[in-house]
């Protein structure tokens, strides 16, 4: 019997380490039983999970544990050789829709095996590549195969992958590079740092195989600091490979070197675009610089190189030991093979899911996600992050595909899916994102610099209830002008996010300008909260739980609260007992 | 027992003397190309725990980079801190799920029981507050992260309490000695 617990991130946030730590000196003491850690299978929703795999080879999956019921669960298993049915979340037989509408490629190996083993890797078909190089597999071999799977870049701007390798291909010049983005910026995405702690090698695989294809002979992986367990499990997978000879020198006996090191990012979204990525490589101030000459001409250190992102680089070997055309079976004609988002929000089952494109918004939303948390309505989808935009219900039914999300204003990013509910207030969601980006912008261009500071004011104002009447057409005017006079895609795309809200939802914009209200009730200065006395039953919970104490009353009395004093937090509103719900907000 | 100069005396200032040989040791295994400068700024923090001024002039020196670019550098990225910081380091996130999720009633609760506001350091140097843009933990938001371990899903009471068991650990081990 083999037991897998989910140890990623957030599945150690959710309290893995505590299972891991009950499990294993009990598992010690049991000779026919195997015990091991494994990535993120994407189901966060029901974190902490663990998988129990039976000798006859049936995976029962468990989830939402703790310590203890883990240890009964497993416990169960090995006496009755049955599982424990009413804990059970699925089994391979019967999966959950969110499994069940999935179609795994680059998450192929997430969640399936232990991501610090390069032995698990290998007996999976991890670096089929390096017998594909003895057997006499060119470089354009290579580049043919990438192009027939029309694989397009997973970072965001969807650029062919193989145009990108055949333009550094052919530069002259003995030493070039394959650079890895791990830097995932993007507030609300999370891929990158599932298949980095879940399948590290798949990713070291897919630099060797564009590293051969472009005849680089180094490769960088850029990885953000703020993921401590990617960068650890990497380094483990970088010094296991090259003990094996699988990375190195003459790897492997065919003639083929090639080396990776991780270089750690420090926090600048803006490192994300390429040239302000290889300026922070070269130990620079992170600023994008102009193109051309490309980085495929002249990149790191001048010298020809490729940034490939973590989810475009997971993809290659699977393209490679299947085929360029089962890659591009999958999908939609426009854009080929699949796409990981990282579902997040007022969603019912949050997680990491990979779909074919094409596949409808809805679908994901709906039979996947399970819908909107607490059965609220849904208001809109937020794609691309900072960069993207804010769909409505009226276009869920479009494909999930690069043509039709850039149609709609929103892009597809490199895979944030921010579910939202009639909560949330679209021209708050609008200023939060001109916040990061106004803070993110490195100052290089005017109109990035100043326009999304200026753009920040205006929605700032109108959320405390000072917009004035001709603001809205300021705000397009200025979002026009960013997205023009900016040299990098950071200021290209930060108006996306106020231009498609304008779009969609600009009666939200107008109440809180004409009528100083806001209809989500988020906006502080816009709303009041109140106590109901016909409702409420004045147990007290309430003023005990306000931060600033400005509620007061007799028990069994109804309470009230001072206005003066509310700093408007909903702590009230959260506590209140929902068979009462005495506290009204308008 | 806990340091009475809430952090301002001689006592608390870092020593930076203490670093020098780890911080040397550091550059002369990266200080030869200038492109490593970010890797050296980090290892520097780590020993640091933040970049005070006369440790950022040594690397300049050592590595014969003008300070103003090493310091141009260090300011640019968010990672890099020019103040000591506690020795809790909260980590509240920012991003987009955390958002829509109520990470500003965190914050009004964090603020209330730690007595601090965004970015500032206890008098008793046991906690900072501080933000991230995202940690990736958007399925479990609202997140914060305290010295490299992340909580969540928080509400405003777990996370007092949180704080709380902190402070009490602390406590039973006979308070904070950091000077």
């Amino acid at each position: 019997m083999l037991i897998r617990v989910g140890m990623s991130s957030c599945g150690i946030a959710a309290g893995a380490n505590d299972i891991w730590s009950q499990l294993e000196p009990w598992a010690a003491g049991v000779p026919q039983l195997t015990l091991e850690k494994t990535g993120c299978i994407g189901l966060c929703f029901a974190e902490p999970l663990m998988d129990i795999i039976a000798d006859d080879g049936h995976v029962y999956s468990y989830g939402n544990l703790n310590a203890e019921r883990a240890l009964a669960i497993a416990q169960h298993h090995l006496d009755c050789g049955q599982p424990l049915a009413d804990a059970l979340l699925h089994r391979e037989d019967a999966l959950i829709p969110f499994l069940k509408g999935q179609r795994r490629i680059a998450l192929r190996n997430c969640g399936n095996m232990n991501p610090e083993s390069l032995t698990a890797y290998m007996e999976r078909g991890g670096y089929g590549f390096i017998g594909k190089v003895k057997d006499g597999f060119s470089p354009t071999d290579v580049i043919a195969a990438v192009k027939s799977s029309g694989l397009r870049g997973r970072g965001g701007a969807g650029f062919p992958t193989w145009m990108k390798w055949d333009a550094a291909r052919t530069q002259a010049g003995e030493q070039k590079y394959i650079i890895c983005n791990a830097d995932e910026g993007d507030p609300g995405a999370f891929m990158d740092r599932s298949i980095l702690e879940g399948d590290p090698h798949s990713v070291l695989e897919g630099m060797m195989i564009a590293g051969f294809a472009i005849g680089a002979s180094q490769g960088l992986i850029y990885c953000r600091a703020e993921y401590p367990l990617a960068i650890k499990r990497l380094q483990i997978a970088i010094e296991a490979a090259e003990a094996a000879g699988v990375l190195g020198k003459d790897i492997a006996g065919s003639g083929f070197d090639f080396t990776i090191s991780i270089r750690q990012g420090a926090g600048a979204f803006v490192c994300g675009e390429e040239t302000a990525l290889i300026a922070s490589l070269e130990g620079e101030r992170g600023m994008p610089r102009l193109k051309p000459p490309f980085p495929s001409e002249k990149g790191y250190r001048r010298h020809p190189s490729v940034i490939n992102n973590v989810e475009t680089l997971a993809n290659l070997p699977w393209i490679i030991s299947n085929g360029g055309e089962a890659f591009a079976a999958v999908g939609s004609p426009d854009s080929k093979g699949t796409k990981v988002f990282a579902l997040a929000g007022k969603i019912k089952q949050g997680g990491l899911v990979e779909v074919p494109m094409g596949i409808s918004l809805r679908e994901i939303i709906y039979d996947l996600g399970g819908g909107i948390k607490n059965d609220k309505r849904f208001k809109a989808v937020q794609l691309g992050g900072p960069s993207g935009g804010c769909i409505p219900e009226s276009l869920l039914d479009i494909p999930v595909d690069y043509q039709s999300i850039n149609a709609t204003g929103a892009i597809m990013g490199s895979g944030g899916m921010i579910v939202m509910d009639e909560d949330t207030c679209m021209v708050d969601l609008a200023r939060y994102f001109l916040n990061f980006t106004q803070e993110e912008s490195c100052g290089k261009c005017v109109q990035c610099r100043l326009g999304t500071r200026r753009m920040l004011e205006i929605l700032e104002r109108i959320c405390a209830g000072d917009g004035q009447e001709d603001d809205l057409v300021l705000l397009e005017e200025i979002a026009l002008q960013v997205k023009a006079g900016s040299l990098c895609g950071l200021g290209q795309s930060a108006p996306n996010p106020v231009l498609t809200t304008l779009n969609y939802f600009r009666s939200e914009y107008e109440a809180h300008i004409h009528e100083r209200r806001c209809p989500a009730h988020q906006c502080k200065a816009l709303i009041r909260y109140y106590i109901d006395p016909e409702k409420c039953k004045g147990c007290g919970l309430c003023g005990k739980q306000c931060p600033v104490h400005c509620i007061s009353g007799e028990r069994k009395q109804p309470w009230v609260i001072d206005e003066d004093k509310c700093s408007r937090c909903g702590t009230c509103m959260a506590v209140c007992p929902s068979k009462w719900a005495a506290i009204m907000v308008e | 027992m806990s340091c009475q100069c809430k952090g301002d005396a001689a006592c608390c200032q870092p020593d930076i003397e203490a670093g020098m040989a780890a911080l040397d040791a550091l550059i002369d295994r990266y200080g030869d190309d200038p492109g490593n400068l970010i890797t050296v700024l980090q290892g520097a923090q780590d020993i640091y725990r933040y970049l005070p001024l006369p440790v950022m002039q040594h690397i300049a020196q050592r590595m014969d980079i003008r300070s103003s670019r090493v310091y141009g550098v260090a300011t640019f990225y968010a990672q890099f801190r020019f103040e000591p910081v506690g020795k809790h380091l909260i980590l509240l996130c920012q991003g987009t799920a955390c958002h829509v999720n109520g990470a500003d009633q965190i914050e009004t609760a964090l603020a209330d029981e730690l007595k601090l506001k965004m970015g500032e350091t206890s008098a008793d140097q046991l906690f900072t507050l501080s933000s991230a843009a995202c940690l990736g933990c958007c399925s479990l938001a609202p997140v914060m992260m305290i010295n490299g371990t992340a909580y969540g899903p928080l509400t405003p009471d777990k996370a007092r309490a949180i704080i709380r068991d902190i402070r009490k650990q602390e406590e039973a081990q006979g308070g904070v000695a950091v000077c």
